[in-house]
């Protein structure tokens, strides 16, 4: 089947009153960034809560995929579009049965299937009405193809005819990711390791709209520069659906070294950790990023428990903490980074900080206030150590 | 300060094969089966390389194929003659500390109903000729065996080992992997009875790519790859001229004044292992005495630490050496030679390998040297037990 154009879908978005407009552009904008890198030529029309796509000379998997990378996509429909000819009429009765049989025949080499007709006349000068239109059309269907059945209420393929600046018809709605366009939201700060949960986590911030900056703690030379091009890579699976991400590179080496001398090493990842929030709150503020993203989920490691998730939070203050996977099984988790592609890259096997000092019996249950105690003998060196850590933080812009 | 001291991985091919690679890709391009001028031209330079080739051998030109390099090689000789002698017998002898080249190709075979011998190597990763002798039966066809070891330099006894898989069959054929060895060891296939020899391009200063392997004419063997009928049909394909001349080249600069520089490199060996030995504690050098391993290969143990640290430091520092044992947290994969030498279990994953060639300084050896001395203490602090 050839198709001319895309019906976009969207869904919360046309229900946002006033603010429409602003969701609509950034969807639009976003729409026409991916477009941008495939083959082809696409103008983006949005006309009566609609936003369409008329393409020439693209590739329809290359195109389908990148529009499924869009956020605030729900669904993408493939059209059949015939313009109005040179009196500026759309065709007639006729010619629009013909156009939707020629579809059906295309789209459905079976034609053993119920169907629906939804006519839409946008164009009210059009001479015949949308029940009418749909009505003979059904009936010109069932007389070409005997084989198809008529249900109104669950049909197998729902026909959409729109009679409005064009003849539009279109009936399979691929889905798009959902959620809500990058930019309509805010920014924060992903805490991103090289592990499985921490790029799902991102995206799934992301895809509510939110633009993402990241922040990697490097442990060099414990960690390799392959672990870091790990990330790099990770990052760059965000940026494929949000365009662009701003990755901060720390050197937590030093800090790290410090804690392992002065802190008891059953409570190195929870101190360590805190540290990382502390170092990432602050990168947040000055970027003005509204909030910081882990990925963290109840119980899954040591680290994770309640109590030591009550005891990395305490540090942040001003800022709220998201963490979309908290109530997330690892095998959830897991199904969404082979989605996103991410899995390949996250299970490369290179040292990450986490794991290179990590006591053979971590404490579990840590409580705070022994934790604050302990993170007393940090006092003489720390806040230099920190400093020093923000200002060799080198940052990586990565745009796809 | 660089030190580049990962040729096992890979060396740096010399200015000439460069400079004699891009020229031919630029103005000898000729198809070498073409009849025109142009072809004719090429195929001069590939029978040029055959010879030159050979003579570094004192064997035939007719006797060099050349393939993609190392494992190409591997998988041809192994394959081919598995596949041409399997009605005589099924039966294939190698060792445990080969290269996955050989090792991932016996595993193939034994698939195919192949009876695959590992023989054991000693604590310096030599094997014993007594193990080799109770190895060999009636159904023996093939015996594959590395000259140099990749990881820890341990070489062979080839010769008695060609001696002695003669005098039991003469109709067993004999492989020798030198992939490490050639170059670095003069080798002589006629007197060393062997029949099969591994050869890459990028081991000995040469281009990535192209290798070779030397079949003792009259050798059994099958092709594993069908087309054009290049090389006598033995290994279809358009012939990688500017690789090849580019091959032969590097081939033939390694072996000039080869005693000379042989011998440079064992004292710059013995200079790394003295130094080691001197100015680091709780370390282990693997393998065999200096003078009787390779010399180019030096592994070395360093109690309480981790090599991927030890590399990840050296390489920030621009020090390039390899880990013994490509082994990390997440990957349990152990260096099956590491383990055949029955080295320690806490030492398998603190072992990093130093690679010399005939490229290499004594500055380049003392800046590896200091570099690592002056850190080993501060990171065996932080070595996760």
């Amino acid at each position: 089947m050839q198709y001319h154009a895309f019906v976009i879908k969207y869904a919360e978005i046309g229900v946002k009153g006033k603010n429409r407009y602003i969701f609509e552009d950034a969807l639009v904008k976003q729409l026409k960034r991916v477009l941008a890198k495939c083959d082809g030529n696409f103008i983006i029309s949005k006309v009566a809560g609609r936003i369409y796509i008329e393409a020439e000379g693209f590739d329809f998997d290359e195109t389908v995929s990148q529009l499924q990378t869009v956020f605030g996509v729900t669904g993408i429909c493939p059209a059949v579009s015939i313009a109005r000819d040179g009196e500026n009429h759309l065709p007639d009765v006729d010619g629009v049965a013909k156009a939707v049989l020629d579809f059906i025949d295309g789209v459905y080499p079976n034609k053993n299937k119920t169907f629906k007709v939804k006519v839409r006349r946008v164009d009210k000068s059009y001479p015949v009405d949308s029940m009418e239109m749909a009505a003979e059309l059904g009936g010109r269907i069932l007389d070409a193809f005997p084989e198809m059945k008529v249900d109104v209420h669950e049909p197998e393929i729902l026909i959409n005819v729109e009679l409005r600046e064009k003849l539009n018809i279109f009936s399979e709605i691929i889905p798009g990711p959902g959620g809500m366009p990058i930019g309509t939201a805010g920014k924060a700060m992903l805490l991103l390791s090289g592990g499985i949960d921490s790029p799902v986590a991102g995206y799934m911030v992301a895809k509510r709209g939110v633009e993402i900056e990241a922040v990697y703690f490097n442990a060099p030379p414990y960690t390799s520069e392959k672990a870091k091009q790990k990330v790099i890579d990770l990052a760059g699976v965000i940026a494929k659906y949000t365009g662009k991400v701003k990755l901060h590179v720390i050197n937590f080496t030093d800090i790290q070294m410090y804690i392992y001398e002065k802190c008891p090493h059953d409570e190195l990842t929870i101190i360590m950790r805190r540290y990382m929030m502390r170092i990432a709150d602050i990168l947040a503020q000055k970027s003005g990023s509204m909030g910081l993203i882990t990925g963290e989920s109840i119980g899954q490691v040591a680290s994770q428990t309640m109590q030591s998730l009550m005891c990395t939070g305490e540090v942040v203050t001003d800022i709220p903490v998201y963490r979309p996977l908290i109530a997330f099984d690892k095998q959830d988790i897991v199904d969404i980074s082979y989605k996103i592609d991410a899995y390949e890259t996250s299970i490369l096997p290179y040292e990450d900080c986490c794991t290179i000092f990590v006591a053979k019996h971590p404490v579990t249950k840590p409580r705070a206030d022994i934790i604050r105690k302990h993170e007393e003998n940090l006092v003489e060196k720390i806040e230099e150590l920190m400093q020093t850590a923000l200002d060799t933080d080198e940052v990586i812009e990565i745009t796809k | 300060m660089e030190a580049y001291l990962d040729n096992s991985a890979t060396t740096r091919a010399y200015n000439e094969v460069a400079s004699l690679v891009a020229k031919i890709m630029t103005e000898e391009y000729g198809n070498p089966s073409s009849v025109h001028h142009m072809g004719m031209v090429s195929g001069e330079r590939l029978s040029q390389a055959r010879e030159d080739i050979a003579a570094t051998l004192k064997v035939e030109p007719q006797e060099i194929l050349f393939t993609s390099g190392g494992t190409e090689s591997d998988n041809l000789a192994l394959l081919g003659v598995a596949k041409a002698n399997k009605w005589r017998g099924k039966h294939i002898i190698t060792t445990a500390i080969e290269h996955p080249a050989i090792l991932e190709t016996t595993t193939a075979l034994e698939k195919e109903g192949f009876d695959i011998t590992y023989l054991p190597v000693d604590e310096t990763g030599v094997v014993q000729l007594e193990d080799l002798k109770s190895a060999l039966r009636e159904d023996t066809i093939l015996v594959s065996m590395m000259f140099v070891n990749n990881e820890i330099g341990s070489v062979q006894k080839i010769q008695e080992a060609g001696e002695l898989i003669k005098a039991y069959n003469s109709d067993i054929y004999f492989h020798v992997d030198a992939v490490q060895g050639y170059g670095k060891f003069v080798i002589r296939p006629r007197s060393m009875k062997i029949d099969l020899l591994s050869v890459s391009g990028h081991k000995i200063h040469g281009p990535k790519g192209i290798g070779f392997l030397y079949i003792k004419k009259g050798t059994k063997i099958n092709p594993i790859c069908y087309g054009g009928g290049q090389q006598k049909g033995m290994r279809s394909g358009t012939e990688n001229v500017p690789g090849i001349a580019g091959l032969a080249l590097a081939a033939k600069m390694c072996y000039e004044n080869f005693e000379d520089k042989q011998n440079k490199l064992y004292e710059l060996k013995e200079y790394l292992i003295k130094s080691l030995n001197e100015r680091l504690s709780d370390i282990k050098i693997n393998g065999p005495a200096c003078r009787e391993g390779a010399p180019h290969i030096v592994s070395v143990s360093i109690k309480g630490l981790a090599a991927e640290t030890v590399l990840n430091m050296l390489s920030s520092k621009n020090i390039y050496v390899s880990a013994g044992s490509a082994c990390t947290s997440n990957n349990p994969h152990i260096s099956d030679t590491l383990q055949a030498i029955g080295l320690e279990k806490d030492l398998l994953e603190s072992t990093i390998r130093i690679s010399m060639s005939f490229m290499t300084t004594k500055e380049e050896i003392d800046y590896f040297l200091d570099t690592l001395c002056s850190q080993v203490e501060n990171m065996r602090k932080f070595y996760r037990h």
